[in-house]
């Protein structure tokens, strides 16, 4: 997507500045090779094939997208209540389940990296789970587990009266069963590269463990757990099968976005192709903002 | 050096060569794409003759004919050795619009002529679709109806979860014809995207009740209990099957369509609820 920065050879060319001992300048000089020349000559084409053909595999679709695209009335299907309504929902729902993920999800990381308990293993594993898991079995799982008669939910039925599917708090449940992982794992990444060495010197300072999560460590991460939430937010605003398995589909109410985009395409594919580029728009300025945190974050 | 110039050159040249075969390689990539659908079977598009069928039939069917075409399936592969039908079961929408947008398929069987139509005024069917049987709404409710639901009025108690169709699909446009037919409010807390999942949310408890089809209560046996109520007698729905345009199997196809229209086809689809056309 973007062109081939220097950045990535100018560390290479400081090493080489102190260069007075060895054979001379060892920097060859490149042949105007246009872009095909790789700091080694050319591309082998065995190489070079196969890659422009996954590169059309990932571009062509989202092009046809923009080709197929219904620009005249795009402004009112765009206007519409309905995908006010979808688009509101996604975005407050996706919000609240990246804010759920936070609150439980970087004190999770935190045990994976910085306590060694029995197990942690196996508890990482079952975290990274629902990261590979089909989202659709989530969604049949969490009725399993939270449904009216569901394993702890006809108990939350009983004692307070809650049922979570078809209403917005399952929606967000399942978006943040789904996008979760996405955080624990990036933000137990963070920790484990950060310098422990820094809450130690606060603990020997006198900060209590707590204090020093929350003075010390948690600036030190706050790109990580930027990065992680960012990926997270944005995995949730796309999530479609365990949210229409376990939270239904009602306008205003559990109708994100990607179920509105399915169902519309039954009925009106003009308005699908619509909504799938509001989505797309989205997720770009997503990944342009995440890109400069991967840069801070490294 | 002098090596590494020589390759240069070389780079450029082959650069032109690189764009062009790129962009063969990525046109077949997509014909390979369209083609990889071919069973490999000797697709023969003649005459009918029952001995020389053979080959792969694709049948895209309404999530509500599951049960039927399934069992049909069966008898058909059995009467004629060297055939093979292959279902994709799901919202009749969804079907038209795969269809529609070049869904490798030989026949068609939706729930509804407007889903239908969407196959037709596309071009893609082949013939008039025929109706070979009407389906019938009725409220699915939990075994041994606990709640005492006697007729759709009942349904609009706020007290109650009920699921719905989709008004995309259609039993949920059949729903929605019924309800506004004697004027009544319901508030559902789901529209769901086809007729099974409708269902499948009673099955699971998740819901007490769900306005589906007559036959889609029988399929589910002891799991759920149907009621029948007058008012679904306004909104029957016309299955329409057809042949379609792109079919490479033609003939087997057509038998297959002979089979599901026949006495036989019938006596099966009566049994599992459906009304006769």
């Amino acid at each position: 997507m973007t062109s081939p920065s220097d950045s990535a050879s100018s560390p290479a060319r400081e090493a080489d500045a102190p260069d007075t001992l060895g054979g001379g300048p060892r920097r060859r000089r490149v042949h105007g090779g246009g872009a095909l020349r790789g700091r080694r000559g050319g591309v082998p084409l065995p190489l070079l094939l196969p890659a422009l053909i996954g590169l059309v595999l990932l571009v062509l679709p989202l092009v046809a997208l923009l080709i197929r695209a219904p620009w005249r009335s795009m402004p009112d299907l765009l206007t519409s209540p309905e995908v006010w309504q979808a688009l509101r929902l996604s975005l407050v729902c996706a919000t609240a389940a990246t804010a759920v993920s936070l609150v439980v999800g970087v004190p999770l990381a935190w045990l994976l990296a910085r306590v060694d308990f029995p197990g942690r293993g196996l508890v990482r594993a079952l975290v990274t789970l629902p990261l590979v898991l089909p989202p659709v079995v989530g969604g049949v799982a969490l009725l399993m587990a939270l449904g009216r008669n569901g394993v702890v939910g006809q108990w939350l039925d009983d004692w307070f009266g809650i049922t979570l599917p078809f209403t917005t708090a399952g929606v967000v449940l399942a978006e943040a069963f789904v996008a979760m992982p996405f955080l624990v794992i990036s933000v137990e990444g963070t920790l484990r590269a950060a310098d422990p060495r820094y809450e130690e010197a606060a603990a020997t300072l006198g900060a209590s463990r707590f204090t020093a999560f929350r003075r010390v460590t948690l600036p030190l991460i706050a790109p990580g757990v930027a990065a992680g939430a960012v990926l997270a937010w944005a995995r949730a605003l796309g999530e479609f099968g365990a949210t229409i398995t376990f939270a239904g589909n009602f306008p205003g109410r559990t109708q994100t976005m990607p179920l509105a985009v399915y169902l519309a395409l039954q009925n009106d594919p003009e308005a699908a192709i619509a909504l799938s580029l509001v989505l797309l728009a989205v997720s770009i300025a997503v990944l342009a903002g995440l890109r400069d945190r991967w840069m801070t974050a490294s | 050096m002098t090596r590494s110039v020589r390759r240069s050159r070389r780079t450029r040249r082959s650069t032109r060569a690189l764009r062009a075969a790129g962009a063969g390689a990525a046109a077949l990539l997509v014909l390979s794409a369209c083609g990889s659908s071919d069973s490999g079977s000797s697709a023969q598009s003649g005459p009918a003759g029952a001995g020389e069928l053979s080959g792969e039939v694709i049948v895209f069917a309404a999530a509500s004919l599951k049960e039927s075409f399934t069992t049909l399936g069966e008898r058909f592969e059995k009467e004629h050795p060297g055939t093979k039908v292959t279902f994709s079961f799901g919202g009749s929408d969804a079907l038209a619009a795969g269809i529609t947008g070049g869904a490798p398929a030989d026949v068609f069987a939706s729930a509804s002529p407007r889903t239908m139509a969407v196959v037709t005024e596309a071009g893609d069917a082949s013939g008039t679709p025929q109706t070979f049987v009407r389906n019938q709404l009725e409220i699915a409710t939990l075994p041994g109806n606990p709640d005492g639901i006697s007729s759709l009025e009942d349904l609009t108690d706020p007290g109650l979860k009920v699921v719905l169709c989709d008004e995309a699909v259609p039993c949920g446009a059949a729903a929605k014809k019924a309800l506004d037919a004697s004027e009544l409010k319901l508030t559902p807390v789901s529209y769901e995207e086809d007729v099974k999942s409708a269902l499948n949310k009673v099955v699971l408890k998740e819901a007490d009740a769900a306005v589906v089809y007559r036959t889609d209560v029988k399929a589910a046996g002891e799991k759920v209990e149907g009621v029948e109520f007058p008012e679904s007698a306004d909104a029957i729905n016309d299955y329409p099957i057809t042949l379609l345009k792109e079919s490479k199997n033609s003939g087997t196809a057509k038998a297959f369509i002979a089979l599901v229209r026949s006495a036989e086809g019938q006596k099966v689809l009566t049994e599992a609820g459906f009304l006769k056309p």
